[in-house]
């Protein structure tokens, strides 16, 4: 155990500090244009302006950002070193400047596209994706299939040099907003469940795809349905092979980098609960001085740490090569359940103020609490459910019996 | 950065297992708990062979000069076999020495801890106290102790206690020999059988007092929390383990258990609970040795934090035993004792959180 940097990394610090100072300045980061409701994720801002579009080129050239992405497409092409990446992450958050974009397109389809695209599929997307000027939607989730993803029943037949699509989508996060969609499609109806599907990349404009926004639980509408109805979609527009689709839609998972996000987001959370305890006056005094208010903040800022300390074992586990096993299963549930517990809290001290809606102009922290404590349960569900983790930790992390029917093909 | 063991913490661990595997099978734990005294001096002189008592002790007195980050790795060991024995007091004296001894006072007993020649303990906690040295009554003046330490480690067998005791210049640490005039011993009977604890009467005793650091008595505390919560990761490690084989082996509704939603889930919540709590107790294990500071509030925080999920494995792995579990004849009640007495021994978790809030500031 070691928790400094060694004169190498720390040297590199200073090399991204420097790189930082000199491209990124007090004008570039007062100069955020006014927020674009569609460059919000999960809440949180990212700047995609010229300034921030800038900025990330030179950094990727540098090798700072996207580092897993070869430079021709305008990547930053490093060999992996999670330490590198976390030191540079911590200086761009230190210094408010552009870090990767962590939507679908760049977390999910680019990693994807780098491993089983064509080159002109690779030429094509990967580095507007990159800069946020390619925006993706993933079209995985039907109305028939969610959690049993593999029954999925829009259909994709070759006619000529095209595919033709029918069926629909839902739960399509910024399908209204995107650019371009990634998407699961049957293609071989004889095959079996896992081997007839395909994956294929279609723009959103071509006709008779219509996308109509959902309403969330929040008020909001993020996602929507996607209805497909004859949707001619070029033949090349196809990554990897027919009825590969599966296998390469799960590529990403080995690209999971979430863990770290994943851990900053209930920090934050649980620092605004800190602060709110310290303010809010209960019975005459900070509710923070109240015994059961103190044990419960304690008890979940142990856990915060312990979700912190445990990605960081991760790190660690990856940087020497090693199996992560059910340490690396058990993140998502352990950090959303957390995440869950914090906001709840945060609503408990609110008292009748929690009733408040988010843009209620008498809402404490602007409706903050509220929202995450509803969004605890959209992130829950999304991206495999809490019961779904569950029996990937039983069955893959310890080897419990699987499910007789999702064995079933 | 590298947030993990070493190769040589790895190995010391698996070293220990193999030991334990080996020599300290559930049979034997029970024989040891239903001895008189408590203490297989067996298998204590095996682990002192392996150096365990003589851990952190440093190289000039006879020790490996490692530090809580390996002591912590014994005692998860430990505590995943249920090892009858007096570690944790033995351990928590040896820091005590080590911060708060003079050169002589240590030159005198670190050795012996080492060699295994020499078995210390400490007696500190006091009813009502919560373990603030604050509220500790046990008075020392003119070299004389006079008060009572209800909970003592092994203090029937220990060669010398380290006490804790104020006396003008507040709480600080002596130390008493086996045999000093005026201590009255009584033997307790604890839910956990395999760790045994006395009550100790000072009458006029005569103690010496330990002349280095006073911040010693709370280290001590803290070292001690921190090694209740490796013991208890280790135990909870081997609750789950327990469950896990038995769901892939007992059969009912013509399948076995484990292919059971239900049982998979309780099992997996447990499991999602557990794993992130290793990297926990080794921040503060960590905390302890090199990052001062940090060090009271992470040993609170982790007490607390590992004592209730303790409490939940134990339960968990007992429910997922049926009927067999709740039996005297199968082993999992060791591991439910000792969670008992990681969860009230230094202080219950509420009394760690509100340690640990205090430490904030808030
Ligand atoms: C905020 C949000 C954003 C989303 N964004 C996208 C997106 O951009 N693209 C996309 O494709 N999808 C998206 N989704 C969809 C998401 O992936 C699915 O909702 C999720 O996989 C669950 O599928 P379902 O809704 O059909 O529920 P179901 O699969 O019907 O599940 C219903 C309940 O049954 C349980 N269940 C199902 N199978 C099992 C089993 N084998 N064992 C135990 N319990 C089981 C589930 O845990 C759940 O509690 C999003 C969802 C949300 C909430």
């Amino acid at each position: 155990m070691d928790l400094s940097y060694s004169a190498e990394y720390e040297a590199f610090r200073k090399e991204v500090q420097t790189f930082v100072q000199e491209n990124w300045t007090d004008e570039d980061r007062n100069s955020a244009p006014p927020p674009d409701p569609r460059s919000i994720t999960f809440g949180t801002l990212i700047r995609t302006d010229e300034r921030a579009t800038k900025f990330r080129i030179k950094a990727a050239e540098r090798g700072y950002l996207y580092r897993h992405v070869p430079k021709r497409y305008g990547g930053g092409e490093q060999p992996f070193d999670p330490l590198k990446s976390t030191i540079i992450s911590e200086e761009l958050r230190r210094s408010q400047a552009p870090g990767e974009l962590m939507g679908q397109g760049a977390s999910m389809l680019v990693p994807t596209l780098v491993e089983h695209g064509t080159e002109e599929q690779k030429e094509k997307f990967v580095r507007d994706t990159l800069l946020g000027k390619i925006r993706w939607c993933q079209g995985y989730s039907e109305p028939g299939s969610g959690s049993d993803l593999a029954s999925l029943r829009t259909r994709g037949v070759l006619d000529g040099d095209f595919w033709v699509i029918n069926g629909q989508k839902i739960w399509t996060s910024n399908a209204d907003t995107s650019e371009w969609m990634f998407c699961l499609v049957r293609t071989e109806p004889e095959a079996p469940k896992h081997e007839g599907i395909s994956y294929l990349l279609i723009d959103m404009q071509t006709p008779g795809l219509t996308v109509r926004p959902l309403r969330q639980m929040t008020g909001e509408a993020d996602f929507n349905e996607v209805f497909f109805d004859n949707v001619r979609v070029p033949a090349k527009n196809i990554v990897g092979k027919r009825g590969q689709g599966w296998v390469v839609s799960r590529s990403t998972l080995k690209h999971e980098r979430a863990l770290i996000g994943n851990s900053l987001l209930s920090r934050r959370t649980l620092d605004g609960v800190i602060m709110l305890a310290q303010a809010l006056n209960l019975r005459g005094q900070p509710a923070i001085k109240d015994p059961a208010i103190r044990n419960k903040i304690v008890e979940l800022e142990t856990k915060v740490l312990a979700n912190e300390y445990h990605a960081n074992r991760l790190l660690t586990m990856q940087a020497r090569g090693e199996e992560a096993g059910i340490a690396g299963l058990v993140a998502k549930l352990y950090g959303t359940m957390l995440g869950y517990d914090v906001a709840k809290l945060a609503m408990d001290m609110l008292g009748d103020r929690g009733m408040l809606a988010p843009g209620e102009p008498s809402a404490p922290a602007m409706g903050m609490f509220l929202t995450a404590y509803m969004w605890s349960l959209g992130v829950l569900i999304a991206g495999g459910t809490a019961n779904i983790q569950r029996n990937v930790i039983a069955e893959r992390g310890l080897g419990l019996p699987r499910d007789q029917a999702a064995s079933r093909k | 950065m590298d947030f993990g063991l070493s190769e040589d913490q790895v190995l010391l661990r698996q070293t220990i297992r193999r030991f334990l595997d080996e020599q300290c099978p559930t049979s034997r734990v029970r024989a040891i708990m239903e001895s008189d005294s408590g203490h297989d001096t067996t298998l204590w002189q095996g682990l002192v062979d392996l150096g365990v008592t003589g851990l952190i002790v440093p190289a000039a007195y006879g020790g490996s000069g490692l530090e809580l980050l390996d002591l912590v790795l014994a005692a998860e060991e430990l505590g995943y076999a249920a090892t009858p024995g007096p570690f944790l007091g033995s351990s928590m004296a040896t820091v005590a020495l080590m911060e708060g001894g003079d050169a002589a006072q240590r030159q005198r007993w670190l050795p012996q801890i080492a060699s295994g020649k020499a078995l210390l303990t400490i007696a500190f906690g006091e009813a009502d106290s919560q373990w603030d040295p604050r509220a500790f009554t046990t008075k020392a003046s003119g070299g004389k102790l006079n008060g009572e330490k209800p909970f003592v480690p092994y203090a029937a067998i220990a060669d010398a206690l380290i006490v804790a005791a104020a006396d003008d210049d507040g709480p600080g640490l002596w130390l008493v020999e086996r045999g000093a005039a005026g201590i009255e011993t009584t033997s307790l009977t604890l839910v956990d059988m395999t760790r045994r604890v006395d009550g100790v009467r000072f009458k006029d005793t005569p103690a010496t007092k330990l002349g280095g650091d006073r911040a010693a008595l709370q280290r001590t505390i803290d070292a001690g929390c921190i090694l209740i919560a490796a013991d208890a990761y280790g135990g909870s490690r081997r609750c789950l383990e327990m469950a896990v084989d038995y769901a892939k082996t007992r059969e009912q509704f013509g399948q076995i258990i484990g292919a059971f939603q239900g049982v998979k889930h309780q099992i997996a919540s447990l499991a999602c609970e557990i794993e992130p709590s290793l990297a926990l107790y080794w921040y503060a294990a960590h905390a302890f040795d090199r990052i001062r500071d940090q060090s009271p509030r992470h040993a609170a925080l982790v007490k607390a934090h590992m004592s209730d999920l303790y409490d939940r494995a134990t339960r968990d792995s007992t429910e997922l035993h049926g009927g067999i579990g709740f039996t005297w004849e199968f082993d999992l009640h060791l591991w439910f004792r000792r969670a008992v007495f990681d969860r009230s021994f230094l202080g219950e978790a509420a009394v760690h959180r509100a340690r640990a809030a205090d430490l904030a500031g808030w």
